[in-house]
């Protein structure tokens, strides 16, 4: 090809393009890259100076991540059966043995109940909000968006002693119901104002032609409206799981047991039987798994397409 | 089917009054347009009837029941738009089952239906199509087999061909009326297009700034517009106005324009002061005889007409004459007024003043 055109990039354009990109994928992806080999590291690869990037890999940070172990004397290690498991031998390699399952899993499971438990409130109600304003009279439309928008003017943490109190009183302080209302309460302004331009973007005439046809406007709404929307709910929804599935401040302040999600949890890990530096990266590994499926899911989504066309613009 | 009647209808958005009270009368079978530049309430006159907005105040009558207040699902009506409105998640096929299937249809019956529409539409080969892929006739089609498919009391139809090319406008606009002569359907036809309003309507109704100006056959709003408005807004070139000064009898047939004795129909009211005289192009001749002269600026060659711009001691005026008389620019020529085929107007308020040519159609008396 000898002509050049004004719209292609050229390859030369290409080229620095697809560096810049690679550079910084490589600069972002470095540090998960590191958590994910130190959970398979053992404890004294992961500490070695200078790093090691090749190493012999280990489920021990795994291993001890699950469980609670207690250190015994030789005599004692012998005088016990051999070992029923994998994990079992593992643990007994560094003279200990299991006393029980750790509390990660639970810490797990609820940071995964009020994760995705104030991801569907916010969206749930987020949608409905965002479609009564950007399709009804309401009463003070602006300032209303404003106090909601406002809501995110400061950082919430900047509250975090008001709201301690307000929870204690209420009785919600630890419990699974009081986090999924406090990420809520900041998730719902981005998810009303997410969803507001979505839905504003979607003709009314849509609407009207389902209220022609015999539909309640509940019933257009829900049939005409939100596969509309489809592409906006997923959105919202990824950011809202991405905000709650990482809080951290919060959840030290008000959670200690049972509802503990696990960003506060995993430090933890580290004053249990020495550094273990392994197991919270095997944590922080697992941890990362869920906010990740989910984006995946929901990408397909994420892409514009099926509306393309149906209206003439 | 049904009529539609409309009294006193109103509707208000805060300070900005749409519609101001209209009655008019949509008999059964009729095709009826909505006609009028945009901002003049059309298409709010044509949503309250459909339900998409309630009216602050006045009766909507369909079929002899008052529905003003009820939600649209509620009136048995259909409604085309001007985008189409095709739900884009589905198919062609479930978009025209869709109001069947709110009315809890058995499926058998659907299906049957929708293969009647589509043969009438001739669209039985996209019946599994995405909609988005549908050309712009194809979506009309399909929006018009979604309004025909559950037989309703009446059809509102908003602009349903605006947002097509003009080539296929024509065509589609003779299918339409095809499709109304042939289901003998009551249709309410919004458009700003005159041409379109003459060409497909049984009736018009005029509107402008919210109020009806006038409400009758296309013919008789052409010959006999009963406001300035309306003589200008339909035919185009539009209707001549000279301004002039003076005073007329009930019984006389001639005004005095600047000297000139013109013609008139036979005046039903007296009048005194600022008036016009309002003439077609048509209605104007060039002759020789004449004693009211003009000056040629300039002549569009239309085929089997031209329209020949004049100079005259009351300003510009257009004739349409035929394209084989020679004209010259700068040519000072004789003009002729059809007499018979004048409306006199009052200035001030713009409305027509009653004569034996506009007898019986005017609403404002």
């Amino acid at each position: 090809m000898s002509s050049y055109s004004i719209t292609e990039p050229s390859s030369r354009q290409k080229w620095v393009a697809g560096t810049l990109v690679i550079a910084y994928a490589v600069i972002t992806l470095l540090p998960l890259v590191w958590i994910l080999t130190t959970g398979f590291k053992s404890p004294v690869d992961a500490i070695a100076y200078p790093p090691k990037v090749l190493f012999e890999p280990s489920l021990e940070g795994y291993v001890n991540l699950f469980t609670t172990r207690t250190r015994v004397t030789a005599e004692q290690l012998e005088a016990l059966p051999p070992p029923a498991s994998w994990y079992e031998q593992i643990v007994r390699n560094r003279d200990m043995v299991i006393a029980g399952p750790s509390r990660y899993g639970e810490r797990f499971l609820n940071s995964v109940i009020i994760g995705f438990g104030s991801t569907f409130l916010s969206v749930f109600l987020g949608t409905l909000a965002a479609y009564a304003f950007s399709r009804f009279k309401v009463p003070m439309k602006d300032d209303l968006l404003f106090f909601i928008l406002s809501t995110r003017m400061m950082p919430p943490i900047a509250v975090a002693i008001p709201i301690f109190l307000m929870f204690r009183t209420l009785g919600l302080s630890d419990t699974h119901l009081g986090m999924i209302l406090l990420y809520t309460a900041v998730n719902i302004s981005l998810a009303v104002w997410l969803l507001k331009g979505f839905i504003d973007e979607i003709p009314r005439e849509y609407e009207e032609a389902a209220l022609i046809d015999g539909y309640t406007r509940f019933q257009a709404f829900y049939k005409v409206v939100l596969p509309q929307a489809a592409t906006g709910i997923a959105s919202t929804a990824i950011f809202c799981l991405i905000f709650s599935w990482n809080e951290y401040a919060f959840a030290v302040l008000l959670t200690s047991g049972t509802a503990q999600t696990a960003p506060p949890f995993i430090p933890t890990i580290i004053g249990v039987g020495g550094q273990d530096w392994p197991a919270v990266a095997a944590g922080a590994t697992l941890f990362l798994v869920p906010v990740m499926v989910f984006t995946i899911l929901l990408r397909k989504h994420l892409l514009r397409g099926i509306t393309f066309g149906a209206v003439r613009k | 089917m049904a009529e539609i009647v409309i009294r006193n209808l109103r509707k208000e958005f805060g300070d900005f009054t749409a519609v101001q009270s209209s009655s008019f009368k949509i008999e059964d079978g009729e095709f009826f347009m909505l006609l009028g530049p945009s901002g003049c309430g059309k298409t709010t006159t044509l949503r309250m009837i459909a339900g998409l907005e309630l009216p602050t105040s006045g009766e909507i009558y369909i079929d002899g029941e008052e529905v003003g207040q009820r939600p649209a699902r509620k009136r048995d009506i259909a409604f085309v738009f001007q985008m189409f409105a095709l739900y884009p998640h589905m198919n062609v096929r479930r978009n025209i089952s869709y109001p069947l299937v709110s009315q809890g249809m058995p499926k058998q019956q659907v299906a049957e239906k929708v293969d009647e529409v589509s043969r009438i539409l001739g669209i039985g080969d996209i019946l599994d199509r995405p909609v988005s892929g549908l050309s712009g006739g194809d979506r009309q089609r399909v929006a018009l087999g979604r309004a025909i498919v559950r037989d309703p009391k009446a059809f509102m139809m908003d602009e349903p061909l605006g947002a097509l090319d003009a080539e296929f406008r024509e065509h589609m606009a003779e299918e339409l009326r095809a499709l109304h002569d042939r289901m003998n359907a009551t249709t309410v036809y919004v458009t700003h297009d005159q041409l379109e309003a003459m060409q497909m309507g049984d009736k018009i109704v005029v509107m402008n700034h919210g109020v009806i100006e006038q409400f009758g056959t296309p013919r008789d709003i052409y010959d006999k517009p009963a406001t300035m408005f309306v003589a200008d807004f339909i035919g185009s070139p539009s209707m001549n106005f000279l301004r002039f000064h003076g005073q007329v009898h009930a019984g006389s047939n001639t005004v005095v324009v600047h000297h000139e004795e013109l013609e008139v129909p036979r005046l039903q009211e007296p009048f005194e002061g600022d008036l016009v005289y309002g003439i077609r192009p048509e209605h104007i001749s060039l002759s020789d005889g004449g004693t009211y002269r003009g000056e040629v600026i300039a002549s569009e060659y239309l085929g089997t007409t031209q329209i020949v711009t004049l100079n005259t001691g009351n300003g510009e005026l257009k004739a349409r004459i035929p394209s084989d008389q020679p004209v010259r620019a700068g040519e000072n020529v004789g003009l002729e007024f059809h007499g018979a085929a004048v409306t006199l107007f009052d200035n001030q308020t713009g409305r027509a003043l009653r004569s034996e040519l506009n007898e019986g159609v005017l609403s404002h008396v």
